[in-house]
């Protein structure tokens, strides 16, 4: 399998897209042009390269997508991935292209504004892609892949000192698709000064030919602001998922993502958060459930850039059958960052003996008043405590579900709202009962 | 009798730690086993739980007319075997008050029994936490997790008093127990006592037993019952050491395989 002849599939793709009139929207042409130069001179990843060592990503390379030709998924099959009783501010991208019919933003309070990415774009001035939509990616393909193809998405601002609490549901969902199919969704969150908002970025989709979810989330918290994010990654079992994250957070603001990937036969996510002002804090948390043949791959950077920055960073994984899993947890100290304080955990629970992971704590100092703990710890069931709990009349199954309950707990008990934690319970505990541990 | 153990082998680690041992245990009676470090009390009482690493190879243990050796670990609390642990296990994230809810509705439910609903369960535990004066917060922690030496051992006798077994085993309860935490513990279990439930007291001291008063005593050396009398052997015992049962004491002696046999249906 030559890489010429992967590219190629993907190339037949591009020139679908360069006939629609969207392709020079907004003056996009050249850049989407651009990017797709890059990415067609880089390739896809192979695991010859140090960040993808573990992560083949192979059967994404080798296969054909096509642009998506519907952008509509009726309502009854849109509903469990909605939450719409609890979450009533919603907006849902079908096929990464906003549907009005299936969103809900007529109760947003003052202070915040929902746009589509073509509405934003439209707005900007034309001709001149905005800085943002073009992304500092160098050195990442599959962010310049996005950029090439990007057809809609969500743009969400929030205004200086407003404070929303109701948290804002972007969902991102995909139909059965009839042939292999490429969404590339793209998400803008910006808050003001002092503002603080909730935000739970959500993806599935229904099982059918593999679709490659390439999405690009981009987070921007102003000095002194707060935003909370939550993302729930719970694709089909056939599908592909690479998403990119990448956050600055300003002066004495705070960042905290929850990350929980549940879904997929190949799921990346790359979070990579700047702290950018002095007192900027983050915190970025994750649960990654795999079983069967599935990988799951989470890289994160946190970049101590200025003095007086905590950041905290704990991922767990579950892993079951054959999945794998990689963890590499980067933390840049740059020379400034004095009274940097950084902790980063990784914990994974193997439940068979095919199931693997690759972690690595990767901590790059150059300042010399810091704290910086890193630690990882890979294990079976504690044979102690279910021996225990057994003991005192608990059944092997319903022992082994309270302690990886107890596990995942420690992540998901930090997601603050609750329908997207019990949801996400429900998910591992469906999981679970297809597991014989 | 409730429980039977006749010629009882037992493996742990490669070796071989009980040879031959046999015992009667009827309800209402509380019998304590003593013995030297190393002499197999702690394996008794694993194996009477269980316990994946204690390898039965031979030997039998009838426990209220059935096959407790063909019993998985959970059916045996379930059946009312409970093993106060001498090392109780630290659970991170799983609430004392969950795991206990857990456990009582796992046994209830192999009594025939209804679970008990939120409120009937907070008022049992509530109860029967003021008999090992355990605080509120205690219950809502984790389980074991961050207690004294102390706090663990009479979260066991709690989790007892909540899980009304018919057979207890105490493993060494009362080590590394203080004097105020050693008479909340025996509190907890002589209130327990009763003519339907049968205790076996596993300890190395005979200062538990002026708390905890035993009908029988045993004497365990090398893997077998080597004397059994009434109370007045642990203060025998307590007088004269472990070395004197070693270097082969005279006296009643222990109910021994060859009688066993003779009593097998």
């Amino acid at each position: 399998m030559s890489q010429v002849a992967e590219q190629s599939t993907l190339a037949s793709a591009f020139e679908a897209l360069k006939a629609l009139p969207e392709f020079r929207a907004a003056g996009l042409g050249p850049a989407r042009e651009a990017a797709f130069r890059r990415f067609l001179a880089a390739g896809f990843p192979t695991t010859r390269q140090e960040e993808w060592r573990h992560t083949n990503i192979h059967p994404i390379a080798a296969t054909e997508f096509k642009l998506p030709s519907a952008f509509e998924i009726n309502r009854t099959a849109a509903e469990p991935f909605l939450f719409a009783d609890d979450l009533p501010h919603r907006v849902v991208l079908v096929n990464g292209r906003w549907s009005p019919s299936l969103s809900s933003l007529a109760a947003l309070p003052a202070g915040v504004t929902v746009r589509s990415l073509r509405d934003a774009v439209d707005a900007a001035q034309p001709k001149t892609a905005p800085e943002w939509l073009l992304t500092a990616s160098a050195g990442m393909p599959l962010v310049d892949l996005t950029t090439a193809f990007v057809d809609d998405g969500v743009v969400i601002d929030i205004a200086a000192k407003a404070v929303i609490s109701d948290p804002i549901h972007v969902v991102c969902l995909n139909t059965q698709a009839p042939v292999p199919m490429l969404v590339t969704p793209r998400v803008q969150i910006r808050a003001g000064e002092q503002a603080q908002a909730f935000i739970v970025e959500s993806y599935g989709g229904l099982a059918g030919e593999p679709t490659l979810t390439n999405t690009l989330t981009i987070v921007d918290v102003a000095a002194g602001a707060m935003i909370d994010h939550v993302k729930l990654q719970r694709e089909a079992p056939t599908a592909f998922h690479l998403a990119a994250m990448f956050v600055r957070v300003g002066r004495a603001a705070t960042f905290r993502s929850h990350a929980i990937t549940l879904g997929g036969r190949i799921a990346r996510n790359d979070i990579s958060a700047v702290l950018a002002g002095e007192g900027a804090e983050c915190t970025l948390d994750g649960l990654y459930v795999a079983d069967g043949d599935a990988l799951v791959d989470t890289h994160t950077t946190i970049d101590h850039a200025m003095p007086h920055c905590p950041s905290h960073e704990v991922y767990k994984g579950i892993l079951a059958g054959r999945a794998r899993a990689v963890f590499n947890g980067k933390i840049i100290v740059r020379q400034d960052a004095q009274k940097t304080n950084a902790k980063q955990t990784n914990k994974a629970l193997l439940l068979s003996d095919d199931a693997q992971i690759n972690t690595k704590p990767q901590l790059e100092i150059f300042a010399d008043d810091v704290k910086c703990t890193h630690g990882a710890a890979i294990g079976q069931l504690d044979e102690d405590a279910m021996f225990y709990m057994q003991a005192r009349g608990i059944d092997y199954a319903d022992a082994r579900n309270l302690l990886i309950h107890a596990f995942a707990g420690e992540v998901l008990d930090g997601v603050r709202e609750q329908v997207v934690r019990e949801q996400a319970m429900r998910l591992l505990e469906e999981k679970l009962s297809l597991w014989k541990v | 009798m409730l429980l039977s153990i006749r010629d009882l082998h037992v493996k742990a680690e490669g070796k071989d730690i009980l040879k031959g041992l046999s015992l009667d245990v009827d309800a209402g009676q509380v019998h304590a086993i003593m013995g030297p470090n190393g002499s197999g009390k702690s394996t008794l009482a694993r194996a009477l739980s269980g316990h994946p690493a204690y390898e039965v190879t031979s030997g039998a243990i009838t426990y209220d007319g059935q096959d407790l050796l063909a019993m998985a670990p959970e059916e045996r609390a379930q059946a009312g075997v409970f093993m106060a642990f001498q090392y109780p296990v630290e659970i991170a994230g799983i609430n004392n008050a969950y795991f206990l809810k857990a456990a009582l509705n796992a046994v209830r439910k192999n009594r025939g029994l209804q679970e008990l609903d939120a409120v009937e369960f907070m008022q049992l535990i509530r109860e029967k936490a003021k008999l090992l004066e355990m605080n509120q917060e205690m219950l809502h922690r984790s389980v074991n997790e961050g207690f004294s030496g102390g706090e663990k051992k009479r979260n066991e006798i709690f989790q007892m008093a909540v899980l009304e077994p018919r057979l207890a085993i105490l493993d060494e309860t009362d080590s590394g127990l203080d004097i105020d935490a050693l008479r909340i513990v025996s509190h907890g279990v002589n209130a327990q006592r009763d003519a339907h439930r049968a205790i076996i007291v596993v300890t190395h001291y005979q200062r538990l037993l002026e708390y905890i008063v035993p009908d029988f005593v045993h004497v365990l050396s090398a893997g077998r019952i080597v004397r059994s009398g009434g109370k007045e052997l642990a203060l025998e015992l307590e007088a004269k050491g472990y070395g004197w049962i070693e270097s082969g004491a005279p006296g009643t002696p222990a109910l021994q395989p060859a009688d066993a046999a003779g009593s097998r249906k």
